[in-house]
């Protein structure tokens, strides 16, 4: 069964993809069987994720040669392309994660999605969505990669813009969309170039071709290279400045954001840096660009999210933050680390979304988290799950979150980048403080009347539950004294490191540092005096961090000054010079040498003789000076 | 007094010079159609004694000039039965035969 399980699992992949042909097909009149399809569909993909999962970690062979199989595509010319699966522990871990997340928020969907009059069509999205996901990760080369890859991204602009009665939804989409495809075009650049150069887009082919790039090009090609191939996870991780599509993203309904934020999109990004980790990593530049982008993205959301109002709003920039983390870990070369982190944070990502959706549910849509309060007392399991959430993602022991990050201070550390770590540092507080900031205004304090929340039903808090499950333990498996996860995921050799008493502690204290800071602002301080005397004094830095630094109205700037202006620049050179010379000025010049010419038409035989008459006698003067010995030939019709 | 006259191809050919330009004077000129017709044919056996008058000095042995005046004088015929067949067609539909009637190819 496991071995059956290892060598299809193309089936995990297709079974999403078969529940939105059969959807679409089929069951889209009735939607509670649509629903059951597709939590159907994902639970027995889920099922085969998971034996396959088992199968590539119970035996280690898989850690050093990945098993891959692949069958032709197409063939044109000298280029080959193929289609395959790529199963290492890496793939292994996303497909086992992928579809047990994404099974998780497809229960709850069903749940939250009751009565939606396009309640099959979403789920029917939701299949695919997950299906792209899945497909992307088990690739074996990257044009397929890069199809899943725009899949994904066609799949979240369906699902942004779900809500289509909603201009902002409709924006959002637009907006999501649009910027991932300015970054996939460079990804798209990327890839070409590695197939011009390797001749291959096979990731182990490529592995060994680059691994000796001397004898192919030059080490500027290959920075140029793999900054293109970074551009795409720059727009689809949200990594700044392409990061502004992520915040807006949660306008579609809360699954979707739980399905982008924890487990099948923006995590591409990541992962993708870490498959092509071997390009990575011969290019020092791009890899310390790779940890810039990372940590700067980090610190940059976690200062937005800090004084965001909205509940989504404010897990949206804290995914951004996160996965900034991930990115620096890959920058600073751990690959090790950055999947830990892409783990453990899938699971408290996706619980935090799916609790905020909760409480959107009990409220009504009311977003903003001064308007909450005290709703832990009328809903406890959502309250609860939630808070584990939030230690988790502070970096409080044992939970998930913790472990993972750790590892990624002590990455940085070792990486001997002390500005990189210091950094990391200052997000870790950060988070702490606006994770419990969101949690004691929302579910702490008092309740409001204005309120009347209600738990959810269970096919909304069993999924809770069981995510809060895993991002309570799901970082076990990677402690410093038992470092598993570093033996089976790693670039190059695997991962020991030395448990760092000294980071491990520091980061717990700053992790309790920014939970108290918030406590005593947001909890112990009733009316909440002091939080609004600090955003009064520092109004300039407030007003910064709740614009968002002002990114949107720079790009909004942008698009109407210079790309309306040069648009207008066109647009009167099209109207005036193509239209107004080319076209109308060529028709008038007809029109007017017609008009002139038919005058010449008499009608009169007469004029057309003594027309013809004059030109064969103006020939015959012409040819007599110039050409007399023709033209007495003529006259005496050839006589000597 | 002996009147000595020694005819030579330019007699003839200043002769045919002269029909053809009365005739062109004509064809140019004329308003009635029958007169312009009458005009054509005299451009045409201008050029019928043209023909004659070079076989006649230049190629003597052989009849080729003779021979294309006749086929001149069959296309002639042939044209002005043509000609008037058209003449009288309009004229039954505009009751004149002045050209500066025919001017409907006009804009």
């Amino acid at each position: 069964m496991v071995e059956f399980a290892l060598h299809n699992a193309w089936l995990v992949p297709l079974l999403p993809a078969l529940s939105f042909v059969i959807i679409i097909f089929l069951t889209k009149p009735w939607p509670t069987l649509s629903g059951l399809v597709t939590v159907g569909g994902m639970l027995t993909s889920c099922f085969f994720a998971s034996l396959a999962a088992y199968g590539v970690f119970t035996n280690h062979k898989y850690a050093e040669e990945p098993l891959v199989y692949a069958t032709r595509w197409f063939t044109a010319g000298e280029l080959n392309i193929d289609v395959g699966i790529q199963l290492d522990p890496t793939s292994a871990m996303m497909i086992f994660m992928v579809t047990l997340v994404a099974s998780l928020i497809f229960i709850y969907a069903t749940g939250y999605m009751k009565g939606d009059p396009g309640y099959s069509v979403f789920f029917s999205y939701l299949a695919l969505f997950g299906s792209s996901m899945l497909l992307l990760v088990l690739s074996s080369n990257l044009l397929q990669m890069f199809v899943a890859w725009e899949l994904v991204g066609l799949c979240s602009y369906l699902l942004i813009g779900f809500y289509t009665h909603k201009i902002s939804a409709r924006e959002a989409a637009k907006k999501a969309f649009v910027t991932c495809r300015v970054a996939d075009f460079g990804l798209l650049l990327g890839i070409l170039s590695l197939q011009i150069i390797f001749g291959t887009l096979n990731l182990t082919e490529l592995a060994e071709k680059i691994h000796n790039f001397d004898q192919y090009t030059t080490i500027g090609m290959m920075t140029l290279m793999a900054v293109l191939v970074f551009i795409g996870p720059i727009g689809k991780s949200g990594q700044f400045p392409l990061h502004v599509w992520l915040p807006d993203a949660m306008e579609g309904p809360t699954p979707v954001s739980a399905l982008i934020h924890a487990a099948t999109m923006v995590v591409a990004g990541v992962y993708l840096v870490g498959r092509m980790m071997f390009l990575f990593h011969e290019v020092p530049s791009a890899m310390e660009l790779v940890a810039i982008t990372g940590a700067f993205t980090a610190m940059f959301a976690a200062a937005i999210a800090i004084t965001q109002r909205e509940i989504k709003r404010i897990l949206a920039y804290s995914t951004v933050s996160q996965l900034g983390y991930m990115m620096l870990a890959l920058g600073v070369g751990s690959l090790t680390a950055s999947m830990f982190h892409l783990w453990t944070h899938a699971f408290f990502k996706a619980l935090m979304f799916l609790g905020a959706g909760s409480v959107l549910h009990a409220l009504h849509d009311r977003a903003d988290v001064w308007k909450m309060g005290g709703l832990i007392k009328k809903m406890p399991i959502t309250g609860y799950t939630f808070m584990v959430g939030c230690l988790a993602i502070a970096g409080v022991p044992p939970f998930a979150g913790f472990w993972s990050k750790d590892e990624i201070l002590l990455a940085a550390f070792d990486n001997g980048n002390y500005v990189l770590f210091t950094m990391a540092a200052i997000t870790a507080f950060m988070t702490a403080f606006y994770m419990w900031r969101l949690f004691f205004l929302a579910f702490m304090g008092e309740e409001k009347a204005e309120n009347h929340p209600h738990e959810s039903p269970w096919n909304m808090t069993v999924p809770l539950i069981i995510l809060a499950f895993f991002a309570t333990v799901g970082g076990l498996v990677g402690t410093p004294w038992a470092p598993v996860w570093g033996e089976w995921i790693f670039y190059g050799h695997p991962h020991h490191v030395e448990p760092n008493y000294v980071i491990m502690i520091g980061s717990v204290v700053i992790g309790l540092a920014g939970i108290y800071l918030a406590y005593t602002l947001y909890l112990a301080d009733k009316e909440k005096a002091r939080a609004h005397a600090l955003a009064k004094q520092f109004s300039f830095l407030h007003s910064l961090s709740f614009n968002k630094f002002y990114i949107d109205e720079i790009y909004l700037w942008f698009n109407h000054t210079i790309v309306d202006g040069s648009a207008k620049l066109f647009y009167l050179f099209d109207i005036y010079v193509v239209d107004g010379i080319l076209i109308n000025g060529l028709a008038a010049f007809t029109r007017l040498s017609g008009e002139g010419l038919r005058v010449a038409q008499t009608g009169r035989l007469q004029n057309y003789a003594l027309v013809f008459f004059l030109g064969v006698l103006a020939l015959a003067v012409v040819l007599a000076f110039t050409d007399p010995a023709t033209a007495f030939g003529l006259v005496t019709g050839g006589a000597k | 007094m002996t009147l000595t006259l020694t005819v030579s191809l330019y007699h003839y050919l200043i002769l045919s010079a002269v029909i053809f330009g009365i005739g062109l004077f004509g064809v140019l000129s004329k308003k009635n159609a029958i007169a312009v017709l009458i005009c054509i044919e005299l451009m045409l056996n201008a050029i019928n004694i043209n023909l004659v008058a070079f076989n006649k000095y230049m190629t003597p042995g052989d009849f080729v000039g003779q021979l294309f005046a006749i086929f001149v004088i069959t296309v002639a015929a042939a044209e002005v039965g043509v000609g008037l067949a058209i003449i009288i067609a309009i004229y039954r539909n505009k009751l004149s035969v002045n050209l500066d009637d025919f001017d409907w190819l006009k804009w």
